[in-house]
This record gives structure tokens, sequence and C-alpha cells, in this order.
């Protein structure tokens, strides 16, 4: 897995959709530009979720990985 | 981002039960967390989603292609779809109640989050939620039975918000 420094972390796992999205957003508007979050989830479907709702928002994904089980995003505050 | 590059959805929710109570709050949700705007009209049955107390039940009887599974005993006992006829779910007492409870165990096993949480984020996220005035009026509704915040329109209205918008659906 990365090694990647981050500001904040949030833990979505067992959350299904939309509740990633929804509280990753909640989580991010507490940022600042240029903060990095982490985000942890196990739903499969937040690979397409996440990276539509970064796309829309203006928000950056640095590093979005799987390690099986856990689905893991680097999420830089745009 | 300015207000002119904001992405518009208008909704009208028109069923209030259990199953169709997901697709309106869960797309204005996250509409709304993606930055859009967000305008529900809520019609015919849909009003009830505006009640303070949702009390929304889910009626297998009107939905023959629900899968009926277990929440709950080994993973085996939980994939078995039960073969129930159409007369009995339709007319045994309790049934309706019966499979809310059941659906409403399997959505928390699975980390769905409730329609009072999602209406919830809702409020919160500032979508714009309307009650029907012409369903109010037949069905006997009151503003005050519904949450704070509710406004009452009509099909001009709706119109009007969905005149701009970019993401327009009926549920």
């Amino acid at each position: 897995m990365s090694d990647i420094n981050f500001d904040q972390k949030l833990d979505c796992r067992g959350l299904s959709c939309p509740l990633p999205v929804l509280k990753t957003k909640k989580a991010m508007d507490e940022m600042t530009v240029g903060t990095v979050l982490k985000m942890v989830s196990t739903d499969p479907g937040s690979k397409n979720d996440v990276t539509a709702w970064a796309k829309r928002t203006g928000n950056e994904i640095l590093v979005a990985e799987n390690d099986g089980t856990d689905f893991v995003y680097f999420i830089k505050k745009g | 981002m300015n207000n002119n590059d904001k992405k518009r959805m208008a909704l009208i929710a028109s069923k209030g039960t259990l199953d169709w109570a997901y697709p309106p709050f869960i797309l204005a949700s996250t509409a709304a967390a993606m930055d859009m705007e967000v305008g529900v009209f809520f019609t015919f049955y849909g009003l009830t989603l505006l009640n303070k107390e949702i009390d929304a039940k889910v009626a297998p009887h009107t939905n023959p292609a629900m899968p009926m599974k277990m929440p709950f005993g080994p993973k085996g006992f939980q994939n078995i779809e039960w073969p129930i006829p159409n007369v009995i779910m339709g007319n045994v007492p309790g049934f309706e109640t019966m499979a809310t409870s059941l659906m409403k165990k399997t959505f928390k096993n699975k980390g769905v989050a409730t329609i009072e949480e999602l209406r919830a984020i809702c409020i919160e996220s500032d979508v714009k939620m309307f009650g029907c005035q012409m369903t109010m009026d037949v069905f006997g509704f009151e503003q005050e039975q519904f949450f704070e915040g509710t406004d009452i329109a009509g099909a001009a209205s709706f119109l009007e918000f969905a005149a701009n918008a970019d993401i327009t659906l009926f549920v």
C-alpha cells in the first residue's frame, strides 16, 4: 500500500452507496485546500463513485488502490 | 466554481413505499454532495415521505420480482430465495410489516443508510423539498404534518425549476 502523507482519515468500511461519498464530502468540507484525506471503503462501487464525485467537485484523487477487501483513496482538496 | 456552472437536478418523488423512498433521497443527497442544486417535488404517495415521522413500508405483493431472502442465519440460508406465492403475500395479515422489518434489517446489515438519515443529509445540504398542493388537498395532508422547511408548490413551480435543470427524473 502507498505510503502517502495525509492530514485526515475517514473510515467508511462496511458502508454502502451513497454513504462513502456523502461522508467523504462532509469530511472534506472541514478541510483546507491542498490538504489530503485518506478514505477507506469496502464498497466496490466506491471506485467509480468516488472518482466521479472528485471529478465533479474539483478534488484530486492522488492514489486509489485496492488490497482485495479495502479500497483506499488519498484525496487532495481542490 | 461560479453559480453559472452549478448543475441543477429536479426530481419528482411519487411513491411512498420504503423501497421507492430510496432513489429520490439517495440521488438528492448525492447530487448535493456533488455541488448540484437540488429540488425534489413530492406528489401523490410520495407526500408521506415529507411527514415528520416517516412510516414507509414495503409491499411485496405488488412487487412480484422482489427477492424474498432472510437477513440472518448462515450464508447459504440467507441466499435462499423463498418462493412465497403472491396470494399469500397479499392476504396474510402482517406480511407487509414482516417484509418491511426484514428489508430494514437487510439494509442495515449491508451498511445502507436509513431513509431518515438520507433525508436529514438532504435537509442539511439545502436540498429544496416541495409538497404538491393539489395532492395535499385531495388526500387531506396539512403542511403542519411535514418537517420544517418543506415548501408547497404546484405543477408550474416544478416546471419553472425543471426548465433550468440539467437532470430531471420522475421516481
